[in-house]
């Protein structure tokens, strides 16, 4: 994995917001790496297309891709890899940029959307849903999933954020509301069997389920989100240095915060909804990331929304090899990847940048 | 720590003998109001069910005076579950004040660091893999905890432990850990599935006195094993170079306690399942109603057992017997009061 490409973060802390210091090799040596990046996703996205029950040739992946016959092979990747993929895709970005959105904001090394209730309100919401409104179909969990996320991370943020907060508070208001929320969702799960048959394999986290119609309904919103936190770069990074220091810059830090955790919303929201909790990706590649790129969210940023859907789609193609001729779930291989490698940060890094 | 008070927060008692012990006359009173409450909501509890029992009665059985059916009730029936309750909600009490006091951090409590999902990956595995009977699922899952504390000590070890690996690492686990009990229950039958589920939520439904006895045994020998620490843990959270210069064998403490901790959390998983947030709020809410410094252990631990033994009362009044899982109730409860408290201490400016 990406890991051990980072001897220089262990220079001076450098900050934030004066990336003008920063030596020209240093400004050279982040594009190429990003470059680089793009290539290794190009091929996860490929091997993806190509890896699974059924092995498709290269070849015959760019052939069902240009030169649709309607051939198994052709329908194969049409009609199940390529949305999966694309949805992979567009996870993957959302979760990336989500958590990196998230630690910035709250200048919370820990913040993950599992962290802070939001994977627990859709869990809640969904239920809610499945049991009482009897929906069945994905493309129905999908705004409800939405709706849970965005209520939860405005509640998590009111009560935990705003003036005077601090990671702690923060961490600790999306526990209680996960405890909260989580409790419910066992209780409607007790008493409605069917409800608890249709969960347990939402929960998981799964790509398995990708269409069309799931990509399209989720692509506006992960897209917008995209757009939303790379415009955030600039203020999110004035903002680390402190709010008063923010304010001196020019940022507009009600503004900011709002934008952030309506970026935060639209991403995770999007994000859970198509394929279940996945955890571990939010919280890991910012980490990952910036080990090797600083702290700057300009570099950040498009570094996490490359190199996050390349977790995502390495674990679920890694899962459909594993247990070939079924699947383990995409997120139950990102927690299996994820937990080792964050242990491995963890003991590597300095808690000093906590 | 209330500094407009005129009257010392804390106080010392003399003997004549050159003896002295120190004290705070606040967090002394809480813990007995505590436990006052806890052994009342026990009471309340005994007497709630299909077959009502008013205060007096159940006061007059458990001293030997009641009638044959109402003896079978309470003695069979209703007290194991009741006593259950008190030793889990000591226990996870305990053990919460522990691993915060250790970690330095609210966050450190055994639900989030994964020691209850490592409870429940034993427990899980039994059920669906060997479809075990409630024996072989308890001893599951003291194993499984047993095993997912030594992992996150040993992997946050790095020439001592520090607070926030601990937590972090803690984190991985439970992440690791909860994907793995959602890979098994996506492999279970559906009758597994909701057994597991059951479990899960944790309960205090049905519980016997083959239940009470080795809870009853550990906690027998661990309880006082820990709060003999509480000294050294208060010293050791002003950190590990002012208590080692103060005579405090640091990394012992912190291995002595921490172990207590972990084989309480997971003898108490074992017995009720992984009840969620009282090891997490009990120390929190005890540290704000003695308002005195360090772990408060006696104040946690008794608050504890409040805590279950009154949410599992409520359960049985709101929604009927054996309805509503204890573990819900303290999940949604505690987790809506941590809010509320979050919300008026923002308000009240004290963050």
């Amino acid at each position: 994995m990406l890991v051990d490409t980072s001897p220089q973060t262990s220079n001076a802390p450098r900050t934030a917001a004066a990336p003008e210091a920063v030596p020209r090799g240093r400004g050279a040596r982040r594009l190429a790496g990003l470059v680089v990046s793009t290539g290794v996703l190009l091929l996860v996205v490929v091997a993806s297309l190509a890896v699974g029950a059924k092995q498709i040739p290269v070849d015959q992946v760019w052939h069902g891709l240009f030169h649709y016959t309607g051939a198994d092979a052709d329908v194969v990747v049409r009609d199940v890899r390529v949305p999966r993929t694309a949805l992979g895709l567009l996870v993957g970005a959302g979760l990336g940029l989500a958590g990196t959105v998230m630690q910035a904001l709250t200048r919370n090394p820990l913040a993950d959307p599992g962290l802070f209730g939001i994977n627990a309100g859709a869990a809640a919401a969904v239920v809610s849903g499945v049991s009482f409104l009897g929906v069945t179909s994905l493309t129905g969990y999908v705004w409800f999933a939405f709706l849970g996320a965005a209520a939860v991370s405005v509640v998590v943020y009111a009560l935990g954020g705003s003036r005077g907060a601090t990671p702690v508070r923060l961490a600790l208001a999306g526990t209680a509301v996960t405890a909260a929320l989580n409790g419910y969702v066992y209780a409607v799960q007790l008493m409605d069997t069917a409800a608890l048959d249709r969960m347990r394999f939402w929960t998981v986290g799964s790509l398995a389920s990708a269409n069309a119609t799931v990509v399209r309904q989720v692509a506006p919103f992960v897209v917008a989100g995209i757009v939303l936190a790379l415009l955030l770069a600039r203020p999110l990074n004035a903002m680390a240095l402190g709010d008063d220091q923010a304010r001196a810059l020019g940022t507009r830090l009600t503004a900011t915060r709002v934008l952030a955790l309506l970026t935060v919303t639209l991403l995770c929201g999007a994000a859970t909804a198509a394929c279940g909790p996945v955890v571990f990706v939010g919280l890991m590649v910012p980490h990952v990331v910036r080990s090797f790129t600083g702290p700057d969210l300009r570099w950040v940023l498009p570094y996490a929304a490359v190199l996050a859907p390349v977790l995502l789609l390495g674990s679920d193609i890694a899962g459909r090899i594993l247990t070939r001729p079924s699947e383990l779930q995409v997120g139950i291989v990102t927690a299996l990847i994820g937990g080792p490698v964050f242990i491995h940060l963890v003991r590597r890094r300095r808690m000093a940048q906590l | 720590m209330n500094t407009t008070d005129s009257r010392p927060a804390v106080r010392a008692l003399r003997t004549r003998g050159g003896l002295s012990i120190r004290f705070a006359p606040r967090a002394v009173l809480v813990a007995a109001l505590l436990l006052a409450a806890a052994l009342a909501a026990s009471v309340a509890l005994i007497g709630t069910g299909d077959y009502p029992m008013t205060f007096a009665d159940v006061l007059r059985t458990l001293t030997g005076g009641g009638t044959e059916a109402q003896e079978f009730i309470v003695h069979d029936l209703r007290l194991p579950r009741v006593l259950v309750g008190l030793l889990v909600g000591t226990a996870l009490g305990l053990a919460g004040a522990v691993f915060q006091s250790v970690s330095r951090n609210p966050l450190g409590s055994p639900d989030v660091i994964g020691l209850g999902q490592g409870s429940s990956v034993g427990a899980l595995t039994v059920i669906v893999l060997f479809h075990g009977d409630p024996a072989a699922v308890a001893a599951g899952a003291v194993a499984g905890g047993l095993l997912s504390g030594a992992a996150i000590y040993a992997l946050a070890w790095q020439r001592g432990v520090h607070g926030y690996r601990f937590v972090l690492v803690g984190i991985a686990m439970s992440a690791v850990l909860v994907a793995v009990i959602g890979y098994l229950l996506t492999k279970a039958n559906l009758t597994d599935a909701a057994r597991a589920t059951v479990w899960m939520v944790g309960s205090l439904n049905g519980r016997d006195w083959s239940q009470v006895w080795p809870l009853l045994g550990v906690c027998a020998v661990l309880v006082p094993a820990v709060l003999g620490h509480g000294r050294s843990l208060r010293m050791l959270e002003m950190g590990d170079d002012s208590a080692y210069a103060l005579g405090v064998p640091v990394e012992r403490t912190r291995l002595v306690t921490t172990g207590a901790a972990v084989l309480l959390t997971a003898v108490a998983t074992a017995a009720a399942g992984p009840i969620s947030f009282v090891a997490l709020a009990a120390p929190q809410l005890a540290r704000r109603l003695t308002r005195s410094p360090g772990p408060n252990l006696t104040a946690a631990a008794s608050t504890g057992a409040a805590l279950l033994v009154g949410a599992d009362w409520a359960a049985q009044r709101l929604f009927g017997a054996d309805q509503l899982p204890v573990g819900a109730l303290t999940g949604m409860l505690g987790g809506c009061y941590l809010l509320w408290l979050l919300h008026t201490e923002r308000r009240a400016g004290r963050v």
